[in-house]
């Protein structure tokens, strides 16, 4: 290579890592240790309060709840939009993007408009004795919104490329179509399933938009992981946000691990 | 299925739509036409336009960089690409305050202006470009560079007659996600921001101080000037996916 060439390399090299560390890692790792100023045992202290634990648990419920029902909605749309054929069928995948190009806002805001109280179905629901908004199922379904297309923005394209021998094989062999489904159609796709499974994780862990407007944000009730980072940051206990901070870091560094684990097993 | 997403979504935007004109459209038309919307909605659009400007440039560079160049902790460097999206947005928030805010380390303060805003929103976006482009690289056949190098083109003519156009779908459909994305962000901008009126509010905080202060009406109608925008930007991702799709066969 020429010495001209050389230099355009380094260069760009250059540029991309100062770029990248300017950005992500220099901000993460000052914060980090900014999170450890006045040593472990504050942090300890801090993530161990009661409300940071229900925020804690809070997350981990929606998460449990939200991802296996995006899991399972995804994989049945991904097949609806790859095997079958209807007139209309662009609009279910226009409609299942739909929340990526929607501010988490303006979902939490919609929700509070079906569900809340004046809302389309508030008066009904709350006659039942229902409450969707201010509780946890508002903040669940507002954590399924936003991260609804994930799985099926996965599947879809493996879906496209394994084709339909061999599942019409097994059909002609007398597998029933739950058969079919489990023992051909699920393992091929199992890795884009799971990278799905990983994106929806990440992104219901951390939703704080839509969940800021539908939870209330009450202390020890209807607050989330990340909401208690910024309750705490508002109420000037920075160290508490820093430290809830470092626990959702955390989640996030696993969840990275594994994405890239993923990534190799595919290469 | 068509029942999740009907109660999960569907019904949830049209009463969007349905609020925003239920007073008539004269109501509508001044919740988005009064000075604090129209400065929130021009700050969002013209701060995201700016962020997809620098990530069109940086993304397609960083995607170079990670496809042709070699050097030790290049898989590290891969791996870090997603960290934004991985990261909750509060926490972005908060480690940029941390780095960029009044308690720098460096004594860069931009905390609650505009450069903090579009700082915020370039960490958010950042995997889009590089994500869309990568792939296109990978796939490149070198040979057409290799052809047009002994045929004497210069570097700069080789970038921009080959590897340029072949990229061109990628760094589009990139653009376009992660223009919806910066056009609605929230989370990652609630600390760092500041949230002043004229000068740092965004439309998606905007939405929010109108929902705290009951008026449902106008932060519906705001909510549906966004919409339309993402929507239309959807319309067209979809549209260069396509056109892309035609292109490789």
């Amino acid at each position: 290579m020429s010495g001209e060439g050389r230099l355009t390399r380094y260069g760009l090299r250059f540029v991309a890592l100062f770029y990248l560390a300017a950005l992500l890692l220099l901000p993460i790792g000052v914060a980090l240790v900014k999170t450890f100023d006045d040593g472990i045992g504050e942090v300890i202290t801090q993530i161990t309060k009661p409300d940071a634990l229900h925020a804690l648990k809070l997350s981990v419920i929606t998460v449990l709840i939200a991802v296996p029902l995006n899991t399972i909605f995804g994989i049945a749309a991904a097949h609806v939009i790859v095997r079958t054929n209807f007139p209309l069928k662009w609009l279910i995948g226009a409609i299942i993007d739909m929340p990526f190009a929607v501010s988490p806002v303006v979902i939490g805001l919609s929700l509070i408009l079906v569900y809340g109280t004046g809302g389309w179905f508030g008066a009904d629901l709350a006659a039942q004795g229902i409450q969707i908004i201010f509780s946890t199922p508002g903040i669940v379904m507002a954590v399924i919104f936003v991260s609804l297309p994930f799985v099926a923005r996965e599947v879809i394209p493996v879906m496209q490329e394994i084709g339909t021998d061999q599942e019409t094989a097994a059909e002609t062999l007398g597998a029933s179509p739950w058969q079919t489904f489990y023992k051909i159609t699920l393992p091929a796709i199992r890795w884009g399933v799971t990278y799905g499974i990983v994106l929806t994780t990440a992104r219901a862990l951390g939703e704080f938009g839509a969940v800021t407007v539908v939870s209330g944000n009450i202390s020890g009730e209807t607050q989330t992981l990340p909401l208690y980072v910024s309750k705490q940051f508002e109420t000037f206990n920075s160290v508490g946000a820093y430290s809830a901070s470092l626990i959702l870091a955390i989640l996030a560094l696993g969840t990275l691990l594994f994405m890239n684990l993923l990534r190799r097993r595919e290469d | 299925m068509v029942t999740y997403l009907s109660l999960i979504v569907l019904l949830p935007l049209a009463a969007i739509a349905s609020k925003a004109f239920s007073d008539g459209f004269g109501t509508f038309w001044d919740a988005v036409s009064q000075p604090q919307a129209v400065a929130a909605l021009k700050l969002t659009v013209i701060c995201s336009l700016i962020v997809v400007a620098i990530n069109a440039v940086m993304g397609t560079l960083i995607a170079w960089v990670l496809v042709r160049d070699e050097f030790p902790g290049k898989g590290i460097v891969n791996s870090v690409i997603d960290l934004p999206f991985a990261l909750p947005t509060i926490v972005a928030s908060l480690t940029l305050l941390t780095l960029y805010g009044k308690d720098s380390p460096f004594g860069i303060d931009a905390a609650y202006t505009k450069a903090a805003v579009v700082i915020a929103l370039l960490f958010v976006t950042l995997p889009f470009v590089v994500r869309a482009v990568q792939p296109l690289l990978l796939s490149l056949d070198r040979d057409m560079e290799s052809a047009a190098e002994s045929l004497g083109a210069g570097r700069a003519r080789i970038f921009r007659q080959i590897v340029f156009p072949n990229l061109a779908p990628g760094i589009a459909a990139g653009v376009a996600l992660a223009f919806a994305r910066a056009l609605g962000e929230f989370g990652a901008l609630v600390l760092i921001s500041g949230n002043v009126p004229y000068k740092t509010e965004v439309a998606s905080v905007f939405i929010r101080g109108q929902i705290e202060s009951d008026n449902i009406v106008g932060a519906a109608a705001v909510s549906v000037v966004l919409l339309a925008v993402s929507m239309t930007l959807l319309a067209f991702v979809n549209l260069i996916q396509k056109w892309g799709l035609r292109h490789e066969r």
